[in-house]
């Protein structure tokens, strides 16, 4: 296939030369963060680093990690970089406060995003010729926005469908033909398996490529969601902290996603000493913003396990490439592409009044995540009336699913019955073979 | 005047009935009633006893989530519609009954019906005034 890139002259930069701008920029980010955000000060002064200590990448390793707890003590304005009149908008992970990451973007935040986006659709083959459907959710979640702006300045026909809707989705795709579907993994193959059921087959079907992202997916996936579909499906990778999908994307190979390292520099450190560790060793994912305004992360822990890799690639990108994570440094789980935390789960069942005696059952059948939550009944709240413990059930799933944005099947189980391992209830079982 | 019902909850799986029973017998406890209602989750064995406060202890001592509440018994005459009669006094009366079950004794000509509802006296007073014989603890042992 004839690539096509969409900033050639960066895509395909040779190494030296995308280092000396990755050091040139991270001079001036770590200056930026430096001079605005006290809370990262605060950490550099502690670690004995200064700005002046920074001269090149190379010096990276000096500066102090940013975690995901660092984002909860700061929130919501603490790692702000810009006075807010400079921001226009913000985007935000689901969860409760604590959990929640509200991210910052001035406009030219939000431009070198939607670049990021338009070098993944030009990498799959987009050109202004294509009809992109964005059936990722739109709002606070960055999916929708983030795609949604990388369509439009690849100049695509953008049809922002956002999520769910199926019957929506498939009457805008074959009427208007839309030849590049941008969605999770999981609706994706939903959707395949929807126009199946309508009797279209993968040749009736406009699309030739799909985006697929924000959550685990498999090779096993991919082959079924390509075979349904007739297309190429590829993966994307991003993060609300560092702005969102778009951070690395595959390109024809489908072997890794080459990193926009440009504006993200990738790391990969060893979770207990973060060490930074070489080349195609295996370690926690760190980012570190280039050029960000409003909310520049450096050394950001994603506490996603991967391995990156400068393997020369056949597309002729040079920009460095990471695999798909191959699990979590902590207990995140993610469920029907929201993160989800076993303490998120916990905190509701005490707020409700329940012990916190509980199991988080996760598997995937026919493509999408099914979530049940077992809860040990109390004495306190057993009654004789299956209708009033059903009630119990329901409310308690409403609570999980405000807290959350996704409904799970509550089971109420009498005490003492959910598997126990050295006295702590086993709180996550996870049947999806992801890996 | 009100009688016991044992209210056990258990998971909708095979053999925790048989296990529940199992140790009711083997502490010589007499099953007078037993109903379960269920649904894909969880089940809810609701039982009559001769003797409620030593199986209350020795199912709550094999870890079983008890609650121990006062039903109505009430003596149907063995012929048909006479639990129909019944039924209906207490639907005049504006009585809900949430549910019910019913067991024969040995030796009398009798069925009894255990009912659930909100008012234990509301009922035995509307039931009794209508003609019915109401049964008691007593009544259950001597069964
Ligand atoms: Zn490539």
């Amino acid at each position: 296939m004839a690539q096509n890139y969409y900033q050639k002259e960066i895509e395909t930069m040779p190494r030296e030369q995308m280092k000396a701008l990755q050091s040139e920029k991270l001079v001036k980010q770590v200056r930026h963060v430096y001079e605005n955000v006290p809370y990262y000060r605060d950490l550099m002064d502690r670690k004995g680093v200064s700005p002046d200590d920074v001269q090149s990448i190379d010096d990276l390793y000096k500066l102090p990690f940013l975690s995901k707890a660092d984002l909860r003590d700061a929130y919501p304005y603490g790692l702000l970089a810009k006075p807010l009149e400079d921001c226009v908008r913000i985007q935000s992970t689901s969860g409760t406060t604590g959990r929640r990451v509200v991210a910052f973007y001035t406009q030219k935040d939000i431009d070198l995003w939607e670049d990021c986006c338009a070098r993944a659709i030009t990498a799959v083959g987009g050109t202004k010729k294509d009809v992109c459907q964005v059936a990722y959710g739109y709002g606070l979640f960055t999916g929708g926005p983030g795609l949604n702006g990388g369509s439009h300045k690849v100049g695509c026909l953008t049809l922002p469908l956002s999520s769910g809707n199926t019957e929506r989705q498939i009457q805008f795709m074959t009427d208007l033909g839309a030849t590049i579907l941008c969605c999770t993994p999981s609706y994706a193959a939903y959707l395949g398996e929807s126009l199946k059921e309508l009797g279209y087959k993968p040749q009736d079907i406009p699309l030739k490529a799909g985006i697929f992202g924000a959550e685990p997916w498999t090779e096993e996936m991919r082959k079924g969601i390509e075979e349904t579909l007739g297309i190429k499906a590829y993966d994307i990778y991003g993060l609300t902290e560092t702005s969102g999908p778009g951070v690395a994307f595959e390109c024809c190979e489908q072997s890794g996603m080459h990193v926009n390292e440009d504006h993200f520099f990738a790391e990969i450190i060893d979770p207990d000493t973060g060490e930074v560790l070489p080349e195609g060793s295996r370690g926690e994912l760190v980012f570190t913003s280039l050029d960000k305004e409003a909310f520049p992360l450096l050394r950001y822990r994603t506490r996603d396990i991967c391995v990156l890799s400068r393997k020369k690639c056949s597309c002729g990108r040079t920009l460095i490439k990471m695999a798909k994570p191959m699990g979590r440094t902590d207990d995140m789980l993610i469920i029907r592409g929201v993160n989800v935390f076993p303490s998120q789960i916990e905190a509701v069942l005490l707020k409700e009044g329940y012990e916190p005696n509980y199991q988080i059952v996760v598997d995937r059948v026919k493509n999408n995540d099914t979530f049940d939550v077992n809860v040990e009944m109390t004495p306190e709240r057993f009654t004789d009336k299956v209708s009033e413990i059903m009630a119990m059930e329901r409310s308690l799933a409403g609570a999980i699913k405000t807290m959350l944005g996704i409904n799970p099947a509550v089971h109420l189980v009498p005490p003492k019955t959910i598997e126990r391992s050295e006295g702590k209830a086993k709180r996550v079982i996870d049947k999806r073979k992801l890996i | 005047m009100a009688i016991k019902q044992l209210t056990v909850f258990v998971q909708n799986q095979k053999g925790t009935v048989v296990s529940v029973t199992d140790i009711l017998a083997k502490n010589n406890i007499n099953l007078r009633a037993l109903s379960i209602a269920e649904t894909q989750d969880f089940g809810i064995l609701r039982l009559i006893v001769n003797d409620e406060k030593t199986a209350e202890r020795v199912l709550s001592e094999n870890g079983y989530l008890i609650k121990v509440i006062d039903v109505v018994g009430v003596k149907i005459g063995d012929a048909p519609g006479k639990l129909t009669e019944a039924l209906a006094v207490l639907d005049r009366a504006g009585i809900n009954v949430e549910y019910l079950y019913a067991f024969m004794a040995r030796t009398e000509k009798h069925a009894y019906v255990v009912l659930r509802v909100e008012d234990n006296a509301v009922a035995e007073a509307t039931l009794t005034a209508a003609g019915f014989h109401m049964i008691s603890e007593a009544d259950i042992n001597k069964l």
